[in-house]
């Protein structure tokens, strides 16, 4: 169905794949961008400010929860296609990363830049293959991608197999010890956070974001307008499985040891669509707050005497309630309750 | 070549009973377009029925009266999650329908954890074994994939000579025209939701009588249940048994020639090479 592809119709009508003349950035006249930007800055330098390590921790966390929920949001709240197993890429990543930092002694820079390549390279080959499946073949099949991964991982020797890859200590010195390594990562998470909300403003606004959002509309409509659906999938895909990439090598370098039953855990992917539900689909501001809120909600029930046992039959439950009464998240509802907020929360 | 033909036939015994699991997930599909992501979890719950019913430390039943049981409970329960999960997002995004039966595989994962933790629990239970010339058949295992013929058979009998079989069909045909002639829809589709845990509750009891489990042991028969849907065709009952048997005779014939951690990575490969080249699975797009 999607193998077909409708010839341009006129200029006007470009390539409809990634094109950096379709990036032009208009998101800045909007307050939305501004408040996005704002938000990730004041939480940002929360830990500068407080000097505490355990809301460093923290704020890592939300900050990582953010950038993976606003990538998985390119493909799952633009395009429309639900990849249910989104966290393959942030493992693959991560065992990439840290294959070249333990077995090469390469930097966490330029292997944090090879993990997020790989990752970018595996959602190109993953696009060409099942990106044309639609609605649950797509969702089922980017499950069994994740387990066929972990379970090949499980068993390559070069990784480690079932142990999976431990980093020296020794290594941290390199980074000025474990305390200074601890802030490094954690501004190059800061970073790579501003990266990918400023990016999800840029397609969002660029005639190539108006095609995805055009693809999650109506597919076919889509390309009979012109949009070519083939390769501005295969490129939404990539470019929400570059970030979770980097990611990978950036957490599990900092955590000193990755293994496949950690790396590719299903579960984190589910919790990734509850951030974006919870937050908004398809809305820039969408996974920074509903990531942000699932984080905070998380910690507290891990820490709550009450909840400790039962947290993830309350998240469950929560995530329920979203599907069933607020389908559109937090932002949405917000939106389509005041008009006025529309220029505001986009 | 005596122990490949030993492990195929009990690849092949198991083969049925993943087949059964397989067919209550792929008859959601077919009927409701919905994939039952809380599959894993009511597989696991039916193994702990059968722990609770028959187990030493429950009531002792004999565990094949106390699969009567578990079916009665399965069929509830799934009516239940229906009414409370799914009814309400049949006619959203498939994200939606995804999502909520998650929710319900967490909630009952949640819960389960909490109360019955994670010690691995098994049911001392055998019927000794038949042998047939090299080939040793525990009798667990052929009972098992006995009664999951017989299920499977009924279940064939209920749908194509019931009057609400019928109409499930018919809804899983068309909706709209199975209403306009006169078919309660909500209730046959709450009745096929029920059904399709009810199959995987009766596979979670039957496995329970031959293997050790915890509450997240769903987790490994959902993934093959989905790979066994996929190779059969999403919605095709009699498929999902035949690709029980293919997955059954793979688990039983690979071991052979590779070390057993292999096998699950041919599993998923196998997955993902079949939904990309032919998605409406390998008994074509029969449904």
């Amino acid at each position: 169905m999607s193998s077909s592809k409708p010839a341009p119709v006129g200029k006007a009508i470009d390539r409809g794949g990634f094109d950096l003349s379709a990036f032009k950035l208009g998101g800045w006249k909007y307050p939305a961008f501004w408040l996005a930007i704002g938000l990730i800055l004041i939480g940002g330098f929360i830990p500068v400010f407080t000097g505490s390590n355990s809301w460093r921790e923290t704020m890592f966390l939300i900050l990582m929860a953010v950038s993976l929920a606003s990538s998985l949001n390119i493909i799952l709240g633009y395009t429309g296609y639900v990849s249910f197993g989104h966290i393959v890429f942030f493992g693959l990543g991560g065992y990439v990363g840290l294959y070249l930092i333990t077995a090469h002694g390469w930097s966490l820079w330029t292997a944090a830049l090879m993990g997020g390549l790989a990752a970018g390279t595996l959602a190109l080959l993953l696009g060409k293959a099942i990106l044309h499946l639609r609605g649950a073949y797509f969702a089922l099949a980017t499950i069994g991608v994740n387990e066929a991964v972990r379970t090949f991982i499980n068993n390559f020797d070069l990784f480690g197999g079932a142990v999976g890859l431990e980093i020296n200590f020794l290594v941290y010195k390199d980074y000025g010890g474990p305390a200074t390594m601890q802030w490094l990562t954690y501004w190059a998470v800061f970073g790579l956070t501003l990266f990918i909300v400023v990016l999800s403003y840029g397609i969002k606004f660029s005639r190539f974001g108006l095609g995805l959002l055009s693809i999650r509309e109506d597919e076919d409509a889509a390309m009979v307008l012109g949009v070519r659906t083939p390769s501005a999938k295969t490129w939404a895909y990539v470019l929400s499985a570059i970030v979770p990439g980097i990611l990978g090598v950036i957490f599990f370098f900092r955590n000193s040891s990755i293994a496949p039953q950690e790396a590719f855990r299903l579960h984190r992917s589910i919790e990734l669509i509850v951030m974006v539900m919870l937050g908004g689909q398809g809305t820039v501001l969408g996974p920074l707050v509903g990531a942000t809120t699932y984080e905070a909600l998380r910690s507290f029930l891990l820490t709550s005497p009450l909840f400790k046992d039962l947290q993830l039959a309350f998240a469950g439950l929560l995530l329920l309630l979203i599907v069933l009464f607020v389908p559109t998240g937090i932002v949405g509802w917000l939106r389509s309750r005041y008009r006025k907020l529309w220029r505001v929360l986009e | 070549m005596e122990q490949l033909i030993a492990s195929l036939a009990d690849g092949l015994l198991l083969g049925f009973v993943y087949g059964l699991a397989a067919m209550g997930l792929t008859l959601i599909f077919g009927v409701m377009d919905v994939i039952n992501l809380a599959h894993g979890p009511i597989i696991a719950l039916g193994m702990f029925a059968m722990f609770f019913i028959s187990g030493a430390t429950g009531m002792g039943l004999n565990p094949y009266l106390a699969l009567v049981i578990i079916a009665i409970l399965g069929l509830l329960f799934g009516v239940c999650i229906y009414f409370i999960a799914v009814h309400r997002v049949l006619n959203a995004p498939h994200l939606s329908s995804l999502l909520s039966t998650f929710s319900v595989n967490m909630m009952i994962i949640g819960v389960g954890t909490a109360i019955l933790t994670t010690t691995p629990r098994n049911l001392v239970f055998s019927i000794g074994s038949i042998s047939l010339g090299p080939v040793t058949l525990l009798g667990t295992r052929l009972v098992a994939a006995l009664i999951a013929i017989l299920v499977a058979a009924l279940l064939y009998l209920f749908l194509y000579r019931t009057q609400p079989g019928k109409a499930i069909r018919a809804v899983s045909n068309n909706r709209a025209a199975a209403e306009l002639m006169g078919i309660p829809s909500t209730q046959t589709l709450a009745l096929s939701f029920g059904i399709g845990t009810m199959l995987a509750s009766i596979a979670g009891g039957l496995i329970a009588t031959f293997f050790s489990f915890t509450i997240l042991a769903g987790g490994v028969y959902e993934l093959k249940s989905f790979v066994i849907v996929v190779l059969g065709g999403l919605g095709n009952p009699t498929g999902a048994l035949l690709g029980g048997l293919i997955l059954g005779g793979l688990e039983g014939i690979a071991p052979v020639f590779m070390p057993v951690s292999w096998v699950p990575v041919i599993e998923f490969v196998l997955f993902v090479v079949i939904l990309m080249v032919r998605p409406t699975g390998l008994m074509g797009g029969g449904r």
